[in-house]
């Protein structure tokens, strides 16, 4: 019922983020999304990528400060709306969001979202009906 | 009012009544030592007696005293009286390894009062001025040091201790304060914070001196405090195992600082060879008190990296002068007078699983005040989480203020980007104007 999100440790720094890239670009890594929120003294690059566990063993390799995680892809149509409607379902059910971003792909509108309760998160999606994103579908997608 | 231009008549003592003094009071010193368990010990397995003590020169058969013994001993296995006859202790920062004790007798405080005094006096303090002190109290010597020393030149003193800068100025032009004791960056600070309340120094404060000292800091550094505050600003040098300050200041030739030879022999090694230097050369400043009750010190390593100035001074005193302290022949950092061993930092940092073992310390002046960044690198496996990586920042802050007594910035960094040299760590980067 989710995605592999690769997070990334960076300094802020010029140049820490191409380096981090330029590895997943030697490797044919494409990116279907990625957030970084910046503070002062460092930032946290999440991606959304075709094959991660293969992202996440050569950024390893390459001593990046990196972790993979799983995370929530809720499909939307693309209408004016969707999203609203979707985080609502969450908000009601007492499940909070650590951090969301959104784009689309092919069409299809995608949330990515984490929450400190991931079990519930699951079972709300299922008693809705949402359609989440499987690991597989994003890379068809591609 | 006129008054004599000497603190003290062994102040005027030309160099050889000054050499006369010193063997009187090292053979006395070295006797008393002998009832110090630590020295009496160091004495038997030197083959030495206090007899052996013939002449000055004769100081080089005694073995050196160094931060180790005074550790090993720690707290009270090198005094020379029964503690009865203490009244006080100052003892080192951090509880990483064994801190530092100095012991006083009430007539060792008599004795640094008196040579603080002597250091005020020389630079033109005199009962009618006020003296605000703005060093931290307790343990810092720098604060009860100079409360005692100018009250005994007869000053009125304000023990303003540290920080609360509007505090400070309102004393300033309520007290009408003539004389300021500063670390030199708490001095720039202050200087900005009048210029933030508009408040012109010449034309609203008597400030007249300013001593500062226990910060390392360039000529030019002392030059931009006088303009910015109009003062005369005096260098001053000294250390808790030598009382604290007292031991070395400017005249006001301000052309390094004499260092009283009544009270210490003063000794310039090389720090690896421990054989002196030639005249003028820099080494290591190598000390031993004579006139110390509780805890006399014979040829203590202080650490600190200077030179004998030579050349008469014509200010009419004899006491050698010492440079400016040029650094130190062991890794001990001074940040704002505080004294810190990277061990200290290392010890806290190793305590979080959450970080790897790579760290740098870099020492900078921002805006004319000195402080501290620790960058330090995470384990592998992270948090992706940034108000627990925030938190986690705030709580190494925390705790390493809590150690070394100055707040510094932390900063978490990815592992493997901290600079390595041959494959030695570099910990400790320091880019702060000073020397």
């Amino acid at each position: 019922m989710t995605v592999h999100q690769l997070s990334v440790f960076i300094e802020n720094k010029s140049g820490a983020l191409v380096r981090v890239l330029r590895i997943l670009k030697q490797e044919k890594i494409q990116l279907i999304a990625s957030t970084i929120a910046d503070t002062a003294d460092f930032g946290i690059c999440r991606i959304i990528c075709s094959q991660p566990e293969k992202a996440y063993n050569v950024l390893k390799e390459a001593g990046v400060s990196v972790s993979l995680c799983e995370v929530f892809a809720v499909e939307l149509d693309d209408r004016p709306g969707m999203a609203a409607d979707a985080i609502e379902i969450f908000a009601r059910e007492g499940i909070s969001i650590a951090y969301l971003y959104s784009f689309l792909l092919n069409g299809k509108g995608v949330l990515i979202f984490r929450t400190d309760n991931a079990e519930k998160a699951a079972e709300v999606i299922a008693s809705n009906g949402l359609n989440v994103f499987e690991e597989k579908d994003l890379s068809r997608l591609l | 009012m006129s008054y004599q231009k000497f603190f003290n008549p062994e102040e005027s003592y030309s160099r050889s009544e000054i050499e006369a003094l010193q063997l009187e009071r090292l053979q006395a010193t070295v006797k008393h030592c002998m009832d110090s368990p630590f020295y009496k010990e160091r004495f038997r397995k030197a083959g030495l007696s206090p007899s052996d003590i013939r002449s000055l020169d004769d100081l080089k058969k005694i073995p050196f005293t160094t931060k180790q013994d005074l550790r090993d001993t720690y707290p009270f296995g090198m005094a020379a009286v029964p503690l009865d006859k203490c009244v006080r202790l100052h003892s080192s920062s951090g509880t990483t390894g064994n801190p530092t004790v100095i012991l006083h007798t009430q007539k060792d405080l008599e004795e640094w009062a008196n040579a603080v005094a002597r250091c005020l006096w020389m630079v033109g303090c005199r009962p009618e001025d006020v003296f605000q002190n703005t060093s931290g109290y307790g343990m810092f010597t720098g604060g009860l040091g100079f409360q005692y020393g100018a009250e005994r030149v007869g000053m009125l003193t304000v023990p303003a201790a540290a920080g609360n800068t509007l505090r400070q100025l309102k004393f300033f032009t309520d007290f009408g304060t003539t004389v300021v004791h500063a670390i030199p960056s708490y001095a720039a600070r202050i200087y900005e914070v009048m210029c933030e309340r508009g408040i012109d120094p010449r034309r609203d404060t008597k400030l007249r001196t300013l001593v500062i000292g226990a910060e390392p800091h360039s000529e030019d550094t002392r030059k931009r405090i006088e303009n910015m505050l109009g003062v005369k600003a005096y260098n001053s040098f000294g250390m808790s195992e030598m009382c604290g300050p007292g031991v070395a200041f400017e005249c006001p030739e301000q052309n390094g600082m004499h260092i009283w030879e009544d009270y210490y022999i003063v000794e310039i090694v090389n720090p690896d060879t421990l054989e002196p230097v030639p005249d003028g050369e820099v080494g290591e400043l190598v000390l031993t008190t004579l006139k110390r009750e509780a805890m006399p010190l014979l040829r203590y390593r202080t650490r600190d990296l200077t030179r004998i100035l030579p050349g008469e001074c014509p200010c009419g005193r004899h006491h050698i002068r010492l440079d400016r302290m040029k650094g130190r022949s062991d890794d001990m950092i001074i940040l704002k007078g505080v004294n810190i061993f990277p061990i200290q930092i290392e010890t806290i940092l190793m305590q979080f699983q959450e970080l790897a073992s790579d760290y740098l310390i870099t020492l900078e002046t921002v805006d004319g005040n000195d402080g501290m960044t620790v960058d330090v690198e995470m384990k592998d496996l992270f948090i992706d989480d940034y108000g627990k990586l925030q938190a986690l920042t705030r709580e190494i802050t925390r705790q390493l203020r809590d150690e070394i007594l100055i707040t510094p910035r932390v900063r978490l960094v990815p592992k493997n980007t901290l600079p390595k040299s041959e494959g030695k760590a570099v910990r400790v980067v320091d880019t702060r104007k000073k020397y």
